[in-house]
C-alpha cells in the first residue's frame, strides 16, 4: 500500500496541468488500472497455490472422500461426520498430547542449543565460518536420509549410540531408544532438535549480527558485561528474530511427519503418533482422505493460533 | 519494513500443514464406448511396481513377447515404487489415464474393484479354472474375478543351517519345539528367531502364520486362538530370543540380521532368496510350525495380479485382457516364478516345480495351502489389519496382556 502511493506521488509532476480536466481523469483511470494489473499475477499465484488447497481440504473434510471418489467422482456431503470420526477415536487425545510434547520439546531444544551455539559463533575466532557451515549439514541432508541414519543410530542392539554408552560405561543395559513406548518420543524428540538446530542457529545468528557494537561499548563503560549484557542488550535487540524464529518453529514442528514415520511409523504402540502423522495414516494409507483432511484442518487451526499470537504481538510492537 | 515480510513469512507458514492435504480432485470416469472391438490396437500402456532390476526387464521382455503374440507392436511398460502403486492409480483415475494393463498386490485387487476400477476378467472370457484357491479369492469381488495372478510367494521359516547343525536343533515342527530351538540358539550376539513386528500392514501379514495356524480368524480377533498366537509373539521375546527391536524391523531388516548371523533363524518369504545366495549364506526352509499336532501350518497369500482397469476403450480393454492371459500361460507362469522367486500358482505345475527347482518345494506345498488376507473380509481387510498390528505392538511393548490386547486395539 505505501509502495503504491509513493508511485502515486513521484509520477504526480510529470502530468500535464491539472486543469485540462479530460486528461488527468484517463490517465488517474489507467493508473488504477496498472495498478490492479500489478497486483493480478500475485492474486492469482495465491489463490490457486493457497486458497484453492485451503478451500478444497475444508471441503473434502465434510465430504466422505475415499478411493471411490478418484475413480466415479462421487463424494457425498457428511456434514461434521468425519471430525466426529476422527475426534472421538481413542487416539486422537493420545496424538494430541503427543503433538504438543513432540513441538514444545522439540522448539526448547532447538532453540536453546541454536541459541547458545550463536552466541558462541558471534564471537571471533579462527575457523568460525567452516565449523558455522558445518552445523548447517543436517539442513542440508534429505529428511529421508537422515531418519534412516538415525535408525541405524539408535538400533537397540547393534547401534553405534547404545555400543559405544555401554563401551563407555555409561549404561549398563541397552536404552530401547525406538522400541519401548517410554523412551520412543524422546528419541524422536533428540532427533528432531538436531534436525532444527541449524534452522534456529542461522536466524539467531543474523540477528546478532544486526545489534550494533556500540551498544555493547556503551553497556561495558556502564559495567554491564557478560549475563548482564545479554539480558539488557542482546535479548531485547532479539526480539523481533526471536518472535519470529519461535513462531516457524511451532508450525514447521507441528506439520513433522517424516522424521516420526522413517524412524518408528508412529509405533511402537502408538507412541509416536501425532495429529500430523494420523492425517497422512488416514489419507494415504488407509485412504480415508475425508478424515485426513479433518485432521489436517484441526493442525491448520493450531497452526492459525499461533500465528494470530505472533501477528498480534508483533502489531502492539509496531505500534509503540 | 522487515518486520512486515517476516510477519508475512509467519503468514504463510501456517499454510504449511497444507501439504498433507488435498492431493487432487476426482473426477468422474464413465466407461465410454469410444473405439469398436475392430479397431486395431498397436499399442499398450502397463504399470507395475517391479522398478528393481532384473524384475523390471525380466518382466519387461515377457510383456513385450506377449505383446507380439497378439499382435500388439508396442507394451509401454512403466514401473513406479510399491508404496505409491495405488497413489498414482488414483491420480490415473481421475486424470482418466489409466493404464491399460495394471499390476496390483493381492490384497489391494477388492478395494480396487470395489472402486469400480477394473474389469471383470469374465467379460473378455477368462476364468481361473485350475488355480490355487488362494490366488482366487483374493481376486474375486461380488462373484467376480477381477485378476489373474501368475506367481504366488509366502511365509515361511529360514534357518542357518550350520548354525542348527552345530547346536545339535532340528528345525523346530511345533511352537513349543519353536520356542525351545530359539533359546537354545541364542547366545552373544546371536539371537535364536527374527521376524517383523512393525506398526503397518507388512507387521501384520507377518503375524497371520501363527494367527490362522493356531485356528484364529480375522473376523473373530477376541478369541482365544489369536491370544494364544500372540502370545507366542510374546514369550518369543520375553525369553530373549527374539530382539525387542522386532517392533521396529521391517522384513527387510529381519533379513539383514539373519544375513549378518545375528539371528539363526528367521520368519520371512522367498523373494530374500536372491539376497540369501549372493551373500553366500547356507540356508534351509521349513515350513511354520504348529501349535498342536492336529493342526496345519496356514501362511498367508502373497504376490501380485494382473488386471484389466476400466479405460472406456473396449478395444484396448479386449487386447488388455489378451495380454493378461498370456502372461499366465503354462510357460509364462513358470518361467516368472523361476525368475522371481516365486510359486506357479496353477495347481497342475506344482508337481513340475518341485522336480525342477527343488529348493522350492517348501514354498510350493505351502502357497497351495496359502490363505488370501482379503479371503474373508475383502476391501473390509486394511482396518483389520491395523487392529491386527496394533494389538500385537501392544503385547509386545507390554501395554496389554495377550487375551485382551485385540479388544484394546478396537476389534469389535
Amino acid at each position: 500500500m505505501s509502495d503504491a502511493e509513493t508511485l502515486t506521488t513521484a509520477t504526480e509532476p510529470t502530468r500535464p496541468s491539472s486543469d485540462t480536466a479530460p486528461a488527468p481523469r484517463r490517465g488517474r483511470r489507467g493508473e488504477e488500472i496498472a495498478k490492479v494489473l500489478f497486483v493480478v499475477p500475485a492474486a492469482l499465484t495465491i489463490i490457486a497455490l493457497f486458497g484453492y488447497p485451503v478451500v478444497k481440504n475444508l471441503a473434502m473434510s465434510f465430504q466422505n472422500y475415499t478411493l471411490r471418489t478418484f475413480i466415479n467422482g462421487e463424494a457425498p456431503w457428511v456434514g461434521l461426520q468425519n471430525y466426529v470420526a476422527v475426534v472421538t477415536e481413542e487416539l486422537f487425545s493420545k496424538a494430541l498430547v503427543n503433538t504438543a510434547l513432540f513441538t514444545i520439546g522439540s522448539i526448547i531444544g532447538q532453540f536453546v542449543i541454536g541459541m547458545l551455539l550463536a552466541l558462541f559463533f558471534h564471537k571471533n575466532f579462527p575457523l568460525n565460518g567452516v565449523l558455522r557451515a558445518l552445523f548447517l549439514l543436517p539442513w542440508l541432508l534429505p529428511l529421508i536420509v537422515s531418519s534412516a541414519a538415525w535408525r541405524a543410530i539408535l538400533e537397540q542392539d547393534s547401534g553405534v549410540l547404545n555400543v559405544t554408552l555401554e563401551g563407555l560405561g555409561i549404561i549398563n543395559a541397552p536404552i530401547p531408544w525406538l522400541t519401548s513406548p517410554d523412551v520412543a518420543l524422546i528419541a524422536v524428540i533428540l532427533v528432531n532438535i538436531w534436525i532444527g538446530i541449524p534452522f534456529n542457529l542461522t536466524l539467531l545468528y543474523s540477528g546478532l549480527q544486526e545489534i550494533p557494537d556500540e551498544l555493547y561499548e556503551a553497556g561495558a563503560l556502564d559495567g554491564a558485561s557478560g549475563w548482564k549484557a545479554f539480558w539488557n542488550i542482546t535479548w531485547p535487540n532479539l526480539h523481533a528474530v526471536v518472535s519470529v524464529v519461535l513462531m516457524l518453529g511451532v508450525i514447521y514442528t507441528l506439520k513433522v511427519i517424516d522424521i516420526i514415520l522413517g524412524l518408528t511409523q508412529g509405533g511402537p504402540a502408538n507412541a509416536t503418533q501425532t495429529i500430523a502423522t494420523q492425517s497422512y495414516q488416514r489419507s494415504f494409507v488407509e485412504f480415508k482422505f475425508g478424515q485426513g483432511a479433518a485432521l489436517s484442518n484441526i493442525l491448520i487451526l493450531i497452526s492459525l493460533v499461533f500465528a494470530i499470537v505472533y501477528l498480534r504481538a508483533t502489531r502492539r510492537q509496531v505500534d509503540e | 519494513m522487515i518486520k512486515k515480510r517476516l510477519a508475512a513469512a509467519a503468514a504463510m507458514a501456517t499454510l504449511a500443514p497444507l501439504t498433507l492435504a488435498a492431493c487432487g480432485g476426482g473426477g468422474s470416469n464413465e466407461p465410454g464406448s469410444e473405439g469398436s472391438a475392430s479397431e486395431a490396437v498397436s499399442s499398450l500402456t502397463v504399470l507395475d511396481y517391479y522398478t528393481e532390476s532384473p524384475s523390471h526387464s525380466q518382466i519387461g521382455d515377457q510383456l513385450q513377447k506377449c505383446g507380439t503374440s497378439i499382435g500388439v507392436a508396442t507394451v509401454d511398460h512403466q514401473s513406479v515404487p510399491g508404496p505409491t502403486l495405488i497413489q498414482k492409480v488414483l491420480q490415473q483415475a481421475s486424470s482418466k489415464t489409466l493404464p491399460d494393463v495394471l499390476m496390483l498386490d493381492n490384497p489391494d485387487i477388492q478395494q480396487i474393484a470395489e472402486a469400480g476400477a477394473l474389469m471383470p476378467l469374465g467379460d473378455f472370457g477368462l476364468n481361473a479354472d485350475g488355480y490355487a484357491p488362494g490366488p482366487v479369492s483374493a481376486a474375486t469381488f461380488d462373484g467376480q474375478l477381477y485378476g489373474l495372478q501368475p506367481g504366488a510367494n509366502t511365509l515361511a521359516i529360514f534357518y542357518h543351517k550350520d548354525v542348527l547343525a552345530k547346536a545339535g536343533v532340528q528345525p523346530p515342527k511345533t511352537w513349543a519345539e519353536l520356542k525351545t530351538a530359539a533359546k537354545k540358539l541364542t547366545s552373544g550376539k546371536q539371537y535364536g528367531f527374527a521376524f517383523n513386528a512393525t506398526a503397518d500392514y507388512e507387521g501384520a501379514w507377518q503375524f497371520l502364520p501363527p494367527m490362522w495356524t493356531n485356528g484364529g480368524d480375522e473376523t473373530d480377533l477376541k478369541s482365544p486362538q489369536v491370544a494364544g498366537a500372540l502370545q507366542l509373539w510374546k514369550d518369543l521375546v520375553d525369553d530373549g530370543s527374539v530382539s525387542k527391536s522386532a517392533v521396529n524391523w521391517k522384513q527387510a531388516d529381519v533379513n539383514d540380521q539373519f544375513i549378518a548371523g545375528k539371528a539363526a533363524m528367521m520368519l520371512n518369504g522367498p523373494w530374500q532368496i536372491p539376497s540369501l545366495q549372493k551373500a553366500k549364506v547356507d540356508f534351509g526352509v521349513a515350513p511354520f510350525p504348529v501349535n498342536t499336532p492336529d493342526q496345519t501350518s496356514i501362511a498367508p497369500l502373497g504376490g501380485e495380479a494382473w488386471t484389466v482397469p476400466v479405460t472406456g476403450d473396449n478395444a484396448k480393454m479386449a487386447k488388455a485382457a489378451e495380454l493378461v492371459k498370456c502372461m499366465n500361460t503354462d510357460e509364462n507362469q513358470m518361467l516368472r516364478a523361476k525368475q522371481g522367486g516365486l510359486v506357479p500358482t496353477k495347481l497342475a505345475l506344482a508337481e513340475q516345480y518341485k522336480t525342477e527347482v527343488p529348493s522350492m518345494a517348501g514354498f510350493t506345498d505351502a502357497v497351495a495351502n496359502a490363505r488370501a488376507r482379503t479371503g474373508k473380509l475383502g476391501p473390509k481387510w486394511p482396518d483389520t489389519a491395523k487392529v491386527i498390528y496394533t494389538g500385537m505392538q501392544l503385547v509386545l511393548t507390554d501395554q496389554a496382556a495377550p487375551a485382551d490386547a485385540m479388544a484394546k486395539a478396537g476389534a469389535s
